[in-house]
């Protein structure tokens, strides 16, 4: 009984982490991929994920860098790139 | 190549390695099985050695090779990335302006401030018995920093944070991880071998070097993660082209 | 279900790619390639995944519980961490190509060779 929910539990949340993953990659606009999927949505569903395997470390992990560091690197980089584009 | 042509040999790749990769899915240890003989090898080890989060066990004792590895990795992006984001002779750097912050979310920031710093230090001191470590924790602490420029603004930020100290730290971690390991040579062991006494089970003082090599890699992880948003913050609040700050002062003239 | 966590690894690495490829933005293909490496950390901790047992922390439970396989949460925890700084390095090359070559579109690139 316990091994069915476990079961229904991690192919849940694969295929909400297979959901994010295509949607991440199929937004064309880097900040909007930044901030509403590829790193909330996706680190998120990740993290969830790998609770549910039984690896709170890695879950820990992905959490701390895929929710904040990497998408406020991404969203930082994006400013730069486009304030020198107004300036054309 | 055209773009057309392009997306024909992306197909074509995408395709085969879609079919080898299944193809090998179907003969690999059916999923949630019992086979894990490196596991199982590993946690008796973690056990013998009185490492009770066997993760860290394997990160900082029976692979900290590998995770020296890994840390030199690290320590490679932050310098190349330093190197790649300092200022060139062309820029000009602007000083930040005090913004102003709705005062609930500078309460809040302040408030959570402290407490994701002492969160982020307990992950890192806790690494050897829960989840948690010199990874985790140091990126924890590092963000936790942050708050301050969502609190307050960048200056309060730039105040308490300044870079070369964190630079310093980062290399001085990524030392002390070399000169722990060479304390097993002297020890008349291997190189990083776990030569310390390995305490009690499950107290803060067990696992023999594993908490020293995990607050190494904590204060290695936060100042490089504090050293690369500065980088960046800077890159996108602080430094202009010549010709950009010309353009927003004639038009503050006009 | 003993194949689908190694096909969604299979899927989320396919579709990183094809972003990657794709691109018209290469702050854009930064992110793909992070969707791309996320598929490794799946497929090392499906791999490691043993069916009815808990994580292998032994602060709370007794010794010689069965638990999941470390050695692939330990890979996997690492590479989280220093895949960020990777992406970093990433993007400081980004913001470089942009001041010289004054672009971030890779199609646009290849014709400024030299």
């Amino acid at each position: 009984m316990r091994e069915a929910l476990d079961d229904t539990l991690v192919a849940a949340s694969l295929l909400l982490v297979a959901a994010a993953a295509t949607a991440a990659a199929l937004t064309r606009d880097p900040a909007r991929q930044a901030v509403v999927l590829s790193l909330l949505a996706l680190a998120l569903a990740l993290a969830l994920l790998f609770t549910v395997l039984q690896a709170p470390d890695v879950a820990l992990s992905q959490l701390a860098v895929g929710s904040a560091v990497t998408p406020l690197m991404i969203l930082l980089t994006v400013r730069r790139v486009r304030r020198r584009r107004r300036r054309e | 190549m055209t773009r057309r042509a392009r997306l024909w040999v992306l197909a074509a790749g995408l395709l085969g390695t879609a079919a080898l990769f299944a193809a090998a899915c179907l003969r690999m240890p059916p999923f949630g099985g019992t086979w894990h003989p490196y596991g199982d090898r590993a946690v008796a080890a973690a056990i013998a050695q009185r490492t009770a989060n066997t993760v860290s066990s394997v990160n900082f004792d029976q692979r900290a090779l590998d995770t020296l590895g890994e840390e030199s990795i690290l320590f490679a992006a932050v310098l190349g990335t330093v190197v790649l984001l300092r200022r060139t002779p062309d820029e000009r750097r602007v000083a930040p302006q005090p913004a102003s912050v709705p005062p609930a979310l500078r309460r809040y920031a302040i408030t959570v401030l402290p407490l994701a710093l002492l969160i982020g230090l307990y992950v890192v001191a806790h690494g050897q018995l829960s989840p948690g470590g010199g990874f985790q924790g140091g990126v924890v602490v590092a963000t936790a920093l942050h708050l301050l420029y969502i609190g307050v603004d960048h200056r309060a930020l730039e105040r308490v944070r300044p870079v070369g100290l964190y630079e310093l730290a980062d290399g001085v971690g990524e030392g002390a991880y070399v000169v722990l390991g060479a304390a097993g040579l002297l020890a008349g062991s291997a190189y990083l071998a776990n030569t310390l006494p390995h305490g009690t089970f499950n107290t803060l003082a067990s696992g023999g070097t594993v908490p020293l090599l995990n607050a190494a890699v904590g204060m290695e992880v936060a100042s490089a993660v504090v050293v690369l948003l500065a980088r960046f913050l800077a890159q996108a609040l602080e430094i202009v082209d010549e010709k950009t700050v010309d353009e927003k002062e004639e038009k503050e003239k006009e | 279900m003993s194949v689908l966590p190694y096909l969604v690894a299979g899927w989320i690495f396919l579709v990183g790619v094809y972003g990657l490829a794709t691109s018209r933005h290469l702050v854009h293909a930064v992110g793909c390639l992070a969707v791309a490496q996320s598929s490794t950390y799946v497929l090392l901790l499906a791999v490691g995944y043993r069916r009815g047992a808990t994580a292998p922390v032994f602060s709370d439970i007794p010794p010689g519980t069965t638990v999941v396989d470390p050695v692939v949460q330990a890979l996997a925890l690492t590479d989280v961490v220093v895949g960020a700084t990777v992406t970093a390095l990433l993007l400081a090359l980004v913001v470089q190509t942009r001041k010289r070559h004054g672009t971030v579109d890779p199609d646009e690139l290849s014709g400024l060779k030299g």
